[in-house]
């Protein structure tokens, strides 16, 4: 008897033909999925791109500048470093960790019946995880971006606000490509593995537990 | 041999034990049945008979806890995942009560899904969607997302993304579930024309009693074990009648 053939992987391109008429046509789905990133990243790369700014002020060790950093409640330590500052910037990639992870959880766990049916017609878990990397991917760089374009222009209008010219003398420009990079990591690491895991799970179900889910 | 090719579902001792914390439930106690290729079966029994339960092991979407089903020859529990995947993609079709239709995808796109599964080409498949469509009657609906349409359009659509592949085997779970019984009626016709146009053997989960006219066998199922057999002509069922047409 000659034996059943295995199923073929779709191409990635297929895949993305696939998914792009998912998110086009769950575009303001997705973009409720990517306020979640957007505001999460924002707030992480407001609080760098405040701390770094703030660091190079007490670092001019500049007299007038000092009693303007004390007045607006900053603590200047000989070493330059703002405890307190840190902490907020640690709690904010907390923050962002969990506004990420529930949005793009949330996006998968609402499809779930979807991922069971797909099976039924002959879907590989491959093309499910694909399906989703794709989809997560694409709501996730585009959300990290926007996000961070959030959080740099308000936090540069918020530091000239503060402190005036001397932001622009002492700009910590490497600081700011430093506070981005990790923010652009971040935000697209933090979307992409939090979309595929429970891809992945439900990939791995059998076709009916994934159909049984409540949606 | 010959009537061993007949056979197109061989199901022996078929066991489903659910773990429910120090519990154990026994949904199906052992459940032998051939399906013959080109029949219309229909399986039938309350909820919690384990009639859905025997349904999805045959489809190939739940793996049996003891026992095996055979599909065309091949025991299922021999397939790994790309084997199965490939089985359900080439051999099956399936149709839900609830459509379970892809809600962002278009009438089209939904019917081309199981061809570019197969390894078509996008534009391909959707020529194959195309036509099937026609054939359903929804070729006027090809644009359309499944929630622009009524429920009996969305179950055509959902039986023709079942027979787009050709497969040998429909399954289908409360078919007529979520459906008037105008629409229903039309579903079951569809079908049957279907089978035999197509030479597909359908099965049927259903306590639709219009749905055992259309049956060449009619299985009972009760607390997990066949209970009843019966071929056409060895059941008689009244259900009475719509706008002074005699069902059954």
């Amino acid at each position: 008897m000659e034996k059943i053939p295995e199923q073929k992987h779709v191409s990635w391109g297929v895949t993305f033909n696939v998914s792009w008429a998912g998110i086009r046509r769950r575009f303001f789905r997705s973009l409720v999925t990517m306020s979640g990133v957007v505001l999460a990243i924002a707030f992480l790369t407001y609080m760098q791109i405040m701390n770094k700014i703030v660091n190079a002020l007490i670092d001019a060790h500049d007299p007038v500048l000092d009693a303007i950093l004390q007045a607006a409640g900053v603590e200047i330590h000989e070493s330059g470093s703002n405890d307190s500052i840190l902490l907020l910037i640690i709690l904010s990639l907390l923050a962002c960790f969990v506004g990420i992870v529930n949005s793009m959880l949330m996006s998968v766990t609402e499809r779930i019946k979807e991922i069971g049916t797909l099976k039924c017609l002959g879907a590989l878990d491959g093309f499910i995880v694909r399906s989703y990397f794709i989809e997560s991917s694409v709501q996730g760089v585009a959300g990290t971006c926007l996000g961070c374009l959030l959080g740099m222009i308000v936090s540069i209008v918020v530091a000239f606000m503060s402190y005036k010219m001397h932001v622009a003398t002492h700009f910590p420009w490497l600081g700011l490509f430093e506070a981005l990079g990790i923010s652009l990591l971040t935000g697209t690491l933090l979307s992409i593995s939090a979309a595929i895991l429970p891809a992945y799970m439900a990939a791995k179900k059998q076709p009916v537990d994934a159909m049984r889910v409540e949606e | 041999m010959s009537t061993q090719e007949d056979i197109i579902v061989k199901a022996r001792g078929v066991t489903k034990v659910y773990t429910m914390g120090a519990e154990k439930v026994h949904a199906l106690r052992g459940i032998d049945l051939d399906v013959r290729r080109g029949e219309y079966l229909s399986i039938l029994g309350p909820s919690g008979s384990g009639k859905s339960t025997f349904f999805n092991m045959v489809g190939g979407l739940d793996k049996p806890t003891e026992g095996h089903v055979e599909i065309d020859g091949y025991s299922l529990s021999d397939l790994n995942q790309k084997q199965l995947a490939w089985v359900r993609c080439h051999k099956m079709g399936y149709i839900f009560q609830s459509f379970n239709l892809i809600m962002t995808m278009t009438a089209l796109e939904n019917v081309a899904l199981p061809r570019i599964f197969a390894g078509e080409s996008p534009a391909k498949a959707r020529e194959a969607a195309a036509e099937i469509l026609n054939v359903v009657g929804l070729g006027h609906r090809l644009t359309h997302l499944p929630s622009q349409v009524s429920g009996g359009q969305q179950q055509r659509i959902a039986i023709a993304r079942a027979l787009v592949n050709k497969p040998s085997i429909v399954l289908a779970d409360e078919p007529t579930g979520n459906l008037d019984l105008h629409t229903g009626e039309e579903i079951i016709a569809l079908l049957g024309d279907l089978k035999t146009k197509f030479g597909i053997t359908i099965i049927t989960a259903t306590h639709d009693m219009k749905m055992l006219s259309a049956s060449d066998t009619v299985v009972w199922i009760k607390d997990g074990q066949a209970d009843r057999i019966a071929h056409r002509g060895e059941f008689d069922i009244s259900v009475g009648t719509i706008d002074g047409k005699t069902l059954a």
